[in-house]
């Protein structure tokens, strides 16, 4: 028998593994059919999943934490037992704005520290504090901005104004000059440089070369009551995953994601993020950065509690949620690393021994503990050299210079 | 009780504001979800933020209420929390609101019932005008291959259309989408009008 399952996502390139496992069979071969829902807004996704109108949402990780804590609308304790991808954003400023930083592009994308201070400067020669558009306060790219632009002295509440607006609109608010730049999934970057509005200014992958970015969210509810059927999604989205993740799919899935039911952007934008080709200003060769989105390798979606753990850090550190001991619980255990295990158990995909490791130490490919077959983590840098170590946030938090 | 619908769409918002007129509100006001809307409403102070679903807006409006110091918190809600086919229909609707914390439940209601409602009858005058819009252009397709026809071939009005009609039939195919390719391969061979 068939079960259906309802997932609400947003038009964005790493809606890719969902896609997958729909239009590719991996789903079907799982005896599910998915029924992808589109979503204009965070919100409307978050209604949606929140109030049981979907059964499962793509959404930003520090979304799921936020519901989770009561910090954005209805409160409901939300579950995260897969990861959709890592990293796959890239901040863009006007090309006005960007005459003040290097110009040797593969530099400035690859120096994200020495960017940041070119970025300082750059605030005080703008005519006014720029506005940079980012997609949720809860989102990931959001507090990447802020972790990159505070390592350069730059408050993001008071030299900066941060706006929000959804991904869709990000390429239009430029050209109208309501924003600067703006931060978002790819390919809204992309399509930005490539309507001659704005050049590359930093890469999300730069900036943690490890990333958290979107996870499958389920009502935490749910997901206990439907261990079968959550199994059996998880089986089919790591296939997915595989599937993604080989250069030879690139080119049929940006076709897949480039249809107007989903990214409805041309699939020429779409497989360039994918295949982490940059173009970083109109007309000039691609730079490659071949870990720019990432959907299976390295147990890319294994929910490592310990990042959940560093996203719950950086909402501290921002005073979006008070630090304390039962909060920091909640939010770390919204990654669920048991179902995960439990799901893809029997598979042959890696399976981490540990459910939490010290986040930004791995500098070189680095062969660890495995049940499954032989797991290799990748370099999961920050740019600054900061580890973090999710048994001691508070030493971590008081690292970071204060911010006023 | 004042209400904002934000809405870029004028019919809708009309359809909305005169449906809450008739029920009995009148201090009601309509902002486009552009430039400096967020300050707009600030200054309006609502009790009440309609708005559809659907719009990409609503993060930005969100964010804009939860930093905002001049709003009494205002919250996400629809008709009945608690009534999981309740906002199943104001989702499937498009309504979505945002109300002021403490205004009491019993008079926030029957404004979000009627908003309901009020959504459900514009999407269906949206899909007649739709309807009848389709159906236009689909004529002045059909007439334009009918005079392709009845140019190259010498046929009459009715033996075009009924060319078309049977070509169509024989293809398991809509006559409109017959005609459109009697026009590209027409347009294609230089032979068009």
């Amino acid at each position: 028998m068939t079960t259906h399952l309802k997932i609400a996502f947003l038009a964005l390139n790493d809606a890719a593994v969902l896609v997958a496992a729909h239009e590719c069979g991996f789903a079907e071969a799982e005896g599910l059919s998915l029924e992808l829902i589109r979503t204009t807004s965070w919100a409307t996704l978050r209604d949606r999943l929140v109030f049981g109108q979907v059964h499962a949402a793509q959404m930003l990780a520090p979304l799921a934490l936020a519901v989770t804590l009561g910090l954005s609308q209805q409160p409901a304790a939300l579950a995260a037992p897969y990861k959709l991808g890592v990293n796959g954003n890239m901040l863009v400023m006007a090309t006005d704005f960007a005459k003040a930083l290097d110009q040797d592009l593969p530099a400035r994308l690859a120096d994200p520290l020495g960017t940041a201070h070119d970025f300082a400067a750059a605030i005080g020669l703008w005519r006014r504090k720029p506005v940079i558009g980012v997609v949720h306060r809860f989102s990931s790219h959001a507090l990447m901005l802020r972790y990159w632009l505070a390592s350069a002295g730059i408050d993001p509440d008071r030299d900066v104004v941060l706006r929000v607006l959804p991904p869709s609109l990000t390429v239009e608010a430029l050209g109208a000059g309501e924003i600067d730049g703006f931060i978002a999934g790819e390919p809204w970057g992309s399509a930005a440089v490539e309507a001659g509005l704005a050049e590359a200014v930093a890469i999300g992958e730069r900036i943690w070369r490890r990333g958290v970015e979107k996870v499958l969210a389920f009502r935490e509810a749910w997901l206990e009551e439907n261990p079968d059927t959550t199994d059996r999604l998880l089986r089919a989205l790591a296939q997915a995953a595989a599937w993604c993740d080989d250069p030879e799919n690139h080119t049929a899935l940006a076709d897949l994601l480039s249809d107007p039911r989903y990214v409805d952007q041309p699939a020429d934008l779409i497989r360039r993020a994918l295949s982490g080709q940059i173009v970083a200003r109109p007309g000039e060769p691609a730079i490659a950065n071949p870990d720019f989105v990432l959907f299976s390798r390295e147990a890319t979606p294994f929910p490592w509690r310990s990042q959940a753990l560093w996203i719950y850090s950086q909402l501290v550190r921002w005073g979006m949620v008070e630090r304390d001991g039962a909060s920091a619980a909640k939010a770390g255990s919204v990654f669920r690393p048991d179902i995960y295990r439990r799901a893809l158990a029997d598979s042959d995909v890696p399976m981490p021994g540990a459910s939490m490791k010290v986040e930004g130490a791995v500098t070189t490919p680095l062969s660890v503990g495995s049940r499954q077959r032989e797991l290799t983590l990748g370099p999961d840098r920050f740019f600054d050299g900061r580890v973090f170590d999710p048994e001691r946030i508070d030493d971590y938090l008081a690292d970071f210079a204060p911010q006023r | 009780m004042r209400i904002v619908i934000i809405d870029d769409s004028g019919l809708r918002a009309t359809v909305l504001d005169e449906g809450l007129r008739e029920a009995g509100y009148d201090d009601i006001h309509i902002v486009p979800p552009h430039g400096a809307f967020v300050a707009r409403l600030e200054r309006m102070a609502p009790d009440v933020v309609l708005m559809d679903l659907g719009s990409p807006s609503r993060d930005t409006l969100e964010e804009m209420l939860s930093v905002s110091r001049a709003l009494a918190r205002p919250i996400a809600m629809f008709v009945d929390q608690s009534d999981e086919a309740m906002i199943g229909a104001a989702i499937d609707a498009g309504v979505s609101a945002y109300v002021v914390d403490g205004l009491r439940k019993e008079r926030v209601k029957p404004v979000l019932e009627l908003a309901v409602r009020r959504f459900n009858a514009f999407a269906r005058i949206q899909a007649e005008l739709d309807e009848a819009r389709t159906a236009l252009s689909d004529r002045k397709v059909i007439d334009r291959a009918k005079s392709i026809l009845m140019n190259q071939r010498s046929l009459s009005e009715q033996e075009a259309y009924a060319l078309l009609r049977s070509s169509a039939m024989n293809q398991g195919k809509k006559i409109v989408d017959v005609a459109q390719a009697l026009i590209t391969a027409s347009d294609l061979l230089g032979g068009g009008l």
